[in-house]
């Protein structure tokens, strides 16, 4: 029983391990500056996860294998442990632990401890069950007044746009992300109903969009495409398909499409999300 | 001083009729096979409602005929709606939560042993154990009502009388907003959405309703530990098992209560037309929301998630207990490093007050607060690897006897490292950015609560079993239920982590919306078939659980050569477990392989000088009065 | 697989030290075995009911604290709070809850010296001021309802509400227990465990009682300067 059970706990953990480094099941590129450190913070803190893993199932196999009793008169080591091992085995593993809890933080600070940079891209992004709304400030890159008064998703004013604003005028608010690739963009996060989070895998990045609060973040997309961007916090019954698209495109057709007064905005981007596909999976 | 007589002693006499024996009864083993009962109707509950959920996710739109007939509204067509899995998500994990992980480990078997182990007669406040054990029955039902009050259209239509949050009979099978119940969401009422309504209002009242057992249960538990112990047990020589549950006790009285102050809010929120947790300028389903402004749905999360966390070292620590005192009694050795896995079991206690943030890195709140949280969440892992090192070092040198105590016992090692592992990726938050409510969170804890947790619980019953019962389980049947479920486990769990590398999200209905998620076929696939062998696999737990209780092998009082106290008295014990004498300890919990002694492990009720001696023939206990 | 055993039998004892020797092992197989340990163990000790009710303590002064924060991270994060006027009954309550302390901690204090007559006569003045104080809350309660302070129209006024709500339920909770002792008084029992546990009871009440008071002054406190 013994040898079977150390066995089979050496099978689990191949397995297991196959299962992380075969890559067939892996992150989707990563198509943003700060993607490549989570990338390798990642790395580095899975293989310390694999090692970790891989030898305490091994010990544990091993001891299982070895140690079964087998009918013979000798007693097990009477021993109520080793303080020395034991100041090694904790300081040792507070060590790597708090290493690991230390590095964790870079990217996080850079992102979230941080502004935006001056000259970044601001789009509104507003969600709601079960929809995405990002509003663009035109061409006067100042955001027209918006009151939750004059919403009305009837009349597709989804944010509550006010028309007697002159800042207004030129804003568009459609249901696609569309930004310039290696331009930062600043995101405002707000929500109409419940909590959403926005997600885009490829970004290496997710935010909650609460209700009541405007959250400023941003970041900074390197790769021209088409990515599917998924909520992230559950938000009632068609949470799993509150999709929208977000759009990085080259800097020239950035900056024609902002500049389009409402009435053109729309189209535009319709045509530029049949112009990219998603990426190849 | 007067003489003591047998009446001082011996507290309250043994009760006659069915009811104060079996129903009503103030004996803490009566009282702690109740709630191991009850754990065993709700983890069917869980388990059920995980596999409906296995087979929407593998197969939408699958038309289950059954379905149609008990739940017209939410399976129209006998096809499960997307409301109808979010009900089941939610329901599943407020089932197992509640009332399979903190009841079983500490309300059954802490009720069951704490006494005994530490050679008291009862529980230092017998009617109030009696009445926790009640009212945490009483919530289990609230939340079975809730079931009916959202799926059944009669049922909803008598709820929905009570009032306008009340709103019942949407066709879900309860409330829609996971375990974790988010505000503004679950705040809102019917008009966000289906399940909002009185499945809600009865989640949170069959909550508040456990929060006060918990509560009367963890205040005997503490009181008897320190009041109750007997002659020579120190706190020194009382077994692990008695540190987890007093630990734990101490987690649920100050967590618990923040649950119950939260979930008030809540209530009053959806019913008194407070603000707590609704903001201003809301607009839902077509409308904006009047009268409400000024409230912060962070608080919710803030509240519930400082009883959360501790609420999921509850879980776990009584299984470590006895995972550490049957890997000792099984490797006849002593645990490796006593003072040290006591000193754990408290660091995990106590630092789990500390890094409920990491739950919320991105929720929107301080991202400085953030950071704190991230590294103090790292930092316990350090005391968990102590406890590691340690069951490694108690099994090295050992000689072990496999038998299915120790079989699960082992297997809660490897379970526990394999999901506590993956606690140093998701406790980072550069990392949290990608795997925050993706799948990776929900392998991790369904790997240390959904199973490694459930391992102790199977361990100590396959242990304790035989002293409750006075009959042993079947040994065949118990190692084919570890190596199925073992394997199994192992099979449906593994894969979540690929699913969130992926970058799957949680609490999805159906997975064929997105583009990046299509590679997941496979493994979903994979988890639902291992899923459906595992839990059918369960029936062999319940099956020799319920037959040997009236045909297993008669067992004596030390089966399993064991050292505690509860194996120096009949199996079962009699009604105040020592017959009315007081044991006397003189040696600690673990006194196996000692040089010298003639037996391989020394009682620790053993006189200096006194060993036990092993007769050969099968004993059947004393002759202390059964019930 | 190594064979397990499935019964225990004791050995005649060699050498145990100290004690009254047992005759056969420790007795359990109920063959005439003596005493194994000190019963003194097995007996009550009011520091039972004291540890139960510091525990108890514990647990709601958690639920307050969680309230608490509430307050404080509400009245932060927006600009609709609006405290009201502190009725003057309040007052009120404040005082006899604090005469109530001390008329408990007399009756305690009685009971220590075994004056049972005067411990009864302080419970129930006790009792009375308890009564008083919720008495005085519902009065408050009213006085604000008529004056339009509903509990929903703003935050401060959903706290208030709360708290003093919180703090009577559990008060009530404490005047149930004062009942008790008062109808132990009466029906004393005349066994040593009986009296200890009598006197261990009113030990506990009187903490939890002390608790009451403090907590309504915090409360109050709360509800008074941090606007």
């Amino acid at each position: 029983m013994g040898r079977l059970l150390g066995i089979v706990i050496w099978g689990i953990t191949i397995a297991s391990v196959w299962m992380f480094v075969s890559g067939k099941w892996w992150f989707p590129e990563t198509i943003s500056e700060h993607g490549k450190s989570v990338d390798s913070q990642f790395m580095i803190t899975i293989i310390v996860v694999g090692v970790a893993f891989t030898a305490a199932q091994v010990g544990l196999g091993w001891v299982v294998f070895k140690f079964r009793d087998n009918a013979s008169a000798q007693r097990a080591t009477y021993s109520h442990g080793n303080n020395r091992l034991e100041v090694v085995w904790t300081v040792a593993t507070a060590i790597i632990f708090i290493s690991l809890a230390v590095m964790g933080q870079r990217v996080w600070a850079s992102l979230n401890l941080h502004a935006a940079p001056p000259g970044s891209l601001q789009v509104e992004v507003v969600a709601q069950q079960f929809s995405w709304n990002f509003h663009y400030a035109g061409k006067d890159n100042v955001f027209g007044r918006t009151d939750p008064n004059l919403i009305d998703d009837s009349a597709l004013n989804y944010v509550g746009l006010d028309d007697t604003d002159p800042n207004a005028k030129d804003d568009s608010v459609v249901s696609t992300l569309a930004i310039p690739v290696n331009r930062p963009v600043e995101l405002i996060l707000r929500s109409k109903d419940v909590t959403h989070s926005f997600f885009v895998p490829q970004l290496r990045f997710k935010q909650d969009l609460v209700p009541g609060m405007n959250i400023h973040v941003h970041f900074t997309a390197t790769k021209i495409g088409k990515y599917e961007l998924a909520c992230a916090e559950l938000c009632g019954m068609n949470h799993y398909k509150m999709k929208a698209y977000m759009l990085v495109l080259p800097e020239n057709e950035f900056s024609e499409l902002a500049a389009l007064p409402q009435e053109k905005f729309q189209a535009r981007k319709d045509e530029l999300l049949n112009k990219y596909q998603l990426p190849n999976y | 001083m007067a003489e003591a007589t047998h009446e001082e002693v011996h507290r309250h006499p043994a009760p006659t009729g069915f009811i104060r024996k079996y129903i009503f009864s103030i004996d803490h083993k009566v009282i702690g096979i109740q709630y191991i009962m009850l754990a065993l109707c709700a983890v069917l509950v869980g388990m059920i409602m995980s596999v409906l959920m296995r087979v929407n996710l593998t197969w939408p739109g699958t038309h289950i005929h059954i379905m149609e007939t008990l739940f017209p509204q939410g399976a129209p067509g006998g096809v499960m709606t997307p409301e109808f899995y979010l009900s089941l998500v939610t329901m599943h994990g407020t089932i197992m939560v509640f009332f399979v992980l903190t009841t079983a480990p500490q309300g059954g078997f802490g009720n069951y042993f704490l006494p005994i182990q530490i050679g008291a007669d009862d529980m230092a406040f017998p009617v109030l154990n009696m009445m926790s054990f009640w009212v945490t029955f009483v919530g289990f039902l609230v939340i079975l009502l809730a079931i009916f009050a959202e799926g059944n259209a009669t049922v909803g239509g008598w709820i929905s009388k009570l009032g306008e949050s009340f709103a019942g009979g949407s066709g879900t099978v309860g409330p829609i907003g996971g375990w974790t119940g988010y505000a503004p969401l679950s705040a809102l009422g019917k008009i966000a959405g289906p399940g909002q309504g009185a499945g809600v209002n009865l989640w949170i009242i069959s909550i508040a309703i456990f929060c006060v057992g918990s509560l009367l249960g963890a205040l005997n538990f503490i009181t008897t530990l320190l009041n109750m112990r007997t002659r020579g047990m120190s706190l020194m020589r009382m077994p692990l098992t008695c540190w987890a549950w007093f630990t734990t006790a101490i987690l649920a009285l100050l967590s618990f209560p923040v649950l119950l102050g939260g979930g008030i809010l809540l209530l009053l929120d959806r019913i008194a037309g407070t603000s707590f947790f609704i903001p201003g300028g809301l607009y839902v389903s077509g409308a904006l929301v009047p009268n409400h402004a000024g409230g912060s749905p962070l608080l919710w999360q803030h509240l519930f998630w400082f009883f959360g966390h501790p609420e999921v070292y509850i879980a776990i620590l009584p299984g470590m207990g006895a995972t550490s005192h049957i890997l000792s009694t099984f490797a006849r050795k002593p645990v490796f490093g006593y003072r040290a896995m006591v000193f754990a079991i408290f660091a995990i206690g106590g630092l789990g007050f500390f890094v409920w943030g990491h739950h919320m890195f991105i929720s929107g709140m301080s991202p400085y607060s953030a950071v704190a949280f991230s590294i103090l969440t790292l930092s316990i892992g350090v005391p968990s690897a102590i406890k590691t090192f340690n069951w490694l070092g108690t099994l090295w040198g050992a000689k072990i006897r496999f038998t299915t105590p120790m079989l699960f016992a082992i297997g809660f090692v490897s379970l526990f490292v394999a999901g506590g592992i993956t606690g140093l990726v998701l406790g980072q938050t550069s990392l949290d950015f990608f795997f925050h409510d993706t799948y990776f969170v929900t392998a991790h804890f369904h790997l240390v609560m959904g199973v490694a947790s459930i391992f102790g619980m199977f361990a100590a019953t396959y242990f304790w079993f035989p002293k409750m019962f006075g009959r042993m389980m079947n040994e065949s049947i118990g190692k084919l239920h570890f190596w199925i479920t073992f394997i199994g486990v192992y099979a449906i769990f593994v894969p979540f982590h690929a699913m969130g590398l992926l970058g799957m999200p949680r609490r999805y209905a159906r997975f064929d919306e997105y583009e990046f998620l299509k590679n997941s076929k496979g493994l979903v696939m994979f988890v639902t078939v291992a899923a459906i062998i595992t839990v059918v696999a369960q029936v062999l737990f319940y099956f020799n659980f319920f037959w040997s209780m009236f045909k297993g092998k008669i067992a004596g009082d030390n089966p399993w050569e064991a050292t505690t106290l509860e194996w120096s008295i009949p199996s079962p014990p009699p009604h105040d477990n020592f017959a009315g004498i007081v044991p006397t300890v003189y040696h600690g919990a673990y006194e196996f392989s000692v040089p010298g002694a003639p037996n391989d492990f020394i009682m620790q009720t053993d006189g200096e000088g006194i060993a036990a001696d092993i007769s050969g023939a099968g004993g059947n206990g004393g002759n202390g009065h059964r019930h | 697989m190594a064979a397990t055993a499935t019964g225990t039998n004791q050995v005649v004892p060699v050498g145990v030290g100290g004690g009254p020797r047992p005759k056969n092992g420790n007795g359990f197989h109920g063959n005439g075995g003596g005493r194994g340990g000190d019963d003194l163990s097995f007996r009550f000790s009011p520091a039972r009911y004291r540890i139960g009710v510091w525990m108890a303590i514990g647990s709601i002064l958690m639920l307050f604290v969680a309230l608490t924060s509430a307050y404080i991270v509400r009245s932060a994060s927006a600009n609709d709070w609006h405290p009201i006027v502190m009725p003057k009954v309040l007052w009120l309550s404040t005082t006899l809850i604090i005469i109530s302390s001390i008329t408990i901690e007399r009756a305690r204090r009685s009971l220590k010296r075994n004056n049972q007559a005067a411990y009864g006569r302080w419970l129930v003045n006790t009792v009375a001021l308890g009564i008083g104080f919720v008495a005085s809350q519902l009065v408050a309660w009213r006085q604000l309802v008529r004056q339009g302070v509903y509990m929903a129209a703003n935050p401060y006024n959903s706290f208030f509400y709360l708290f003093t709500a919180a703090h009577g339920v559990h008060l009530l909770g404490g005047l149930c227990a004062l009942t008790y002792l008062l109808v132990r008084t009466r029906k004393a029992r005349n066994t040593l465990d009986g009296e200890l546990r009598r006197v261990g009871a009113a030990d506990a009440v009187t903490i939890y009682w002390h608790f009451m008071d403090v907590l309504w002054i915090g409360l109050f406190s709360l509800l008074l300067f941090w606007k």
